[in-house]
């Protein structure tokens, strides 16, 4: 029974990462494509979830805080180009 | 135009501290569970990233002043010491020993010469990361 609705659910999440690729190549700015690949980031935090509980191990557990991690630097470095042209800079207060 | 970036600085100062635990807690565990010194060294260099992300390279070298190229030197002597050790003991190069032994607070706890090696290896990424993160991102 457990098996049947974490298999509905991975199909589920599956379907919404669909959706976001779709947002991903269709987006009209730069900033869309950007905040879909952070959801789909997220949204692979859920589908490793799901399949570890479905191969009923605990070896994936730092894959999910890993991705959450790499999600958030990716995210924040993409928004700083965005917003300042460069990623790290030499001195902010000049 | 100056921009006040307090939102991500504020964050950035909670969360790089989890990133260097977790980092820590990968590299440690990483002989009986996933992990080790690689992706250990890969996420506390993901840690400095973000601090770079934050502030800037000036900023980032006075908070941890570490030539990054000296850390490279450092981690490989680690891992030639390790096994050129063992050539005192009349083993093979890179012979590996462990031992039982009864720590204050942790209690009995196994400790093994490869954690050693391991070390040499996570010196060597967060070397090689920074360096190249840092070189790439101070040319004009």
């Amino acid at each position: 029974m457990l098996d049947l609705v974490l298999k509905i659910s991975l199909i589920a999440v599956t379907l919404s990462m669909l959706a976001l690729l779709y947002r991903v190549i269709k987006g009209p700015s730069t900033p869309d494509r950007v905040i879909a690949l952070d959801a789909i980031g997220i949204n692979l935090v859920a589908v490793i979830a799901l399949i570890s509980m479905i191969l009923k191990t605990s070896a994936f557990l730092e894959v999910i805080l890993l991705v959450g991690i790499l999600a958030f630097i990716g995210t924040v470095a993409f928004a700083k180009f965005l917003e300042k042209g460069e990623i790290i800079e030499r001195d902010r207060n000049h | 135009m100056k921009k006040n970036d307090v939102i991500l600085q504020t964050v950035t100062n909670v969360v790089a501290f989890m990133i260097i635990l977790f980092s820590l807690q990968v590299f440690f565990s990483g002989h009986y569970h996933p992990g080790g010194g690689f992706i250990g060294g890969l996420m506390t260099s993901g840690a400095i990233v973000l601090l770079l992300l934050a502030y800037d390279i000036k900023t980032v070298a006075s908070i941890i002043p570490i030539d990054y190229k000296i850390l490279i030197g450092i981690g490989l002597f680690f891992a030639v010491g390790t096994g050129a050790g063992s050539l005192f003991f009349n083993v093979p190069f890179l012979t590996h020993a462990f031992n039982h032994f009864d720590l204050p607070l942790l209690g009995e706890t196994s400790l093994h010469t490869a954690v050693l090696f391991d070390t040499g290896v996570y010196l060597v990424v967060i070397g090689v990361t920074m360096t190249i993160i840092q070189t790439i991102g101070e040319s004009e």
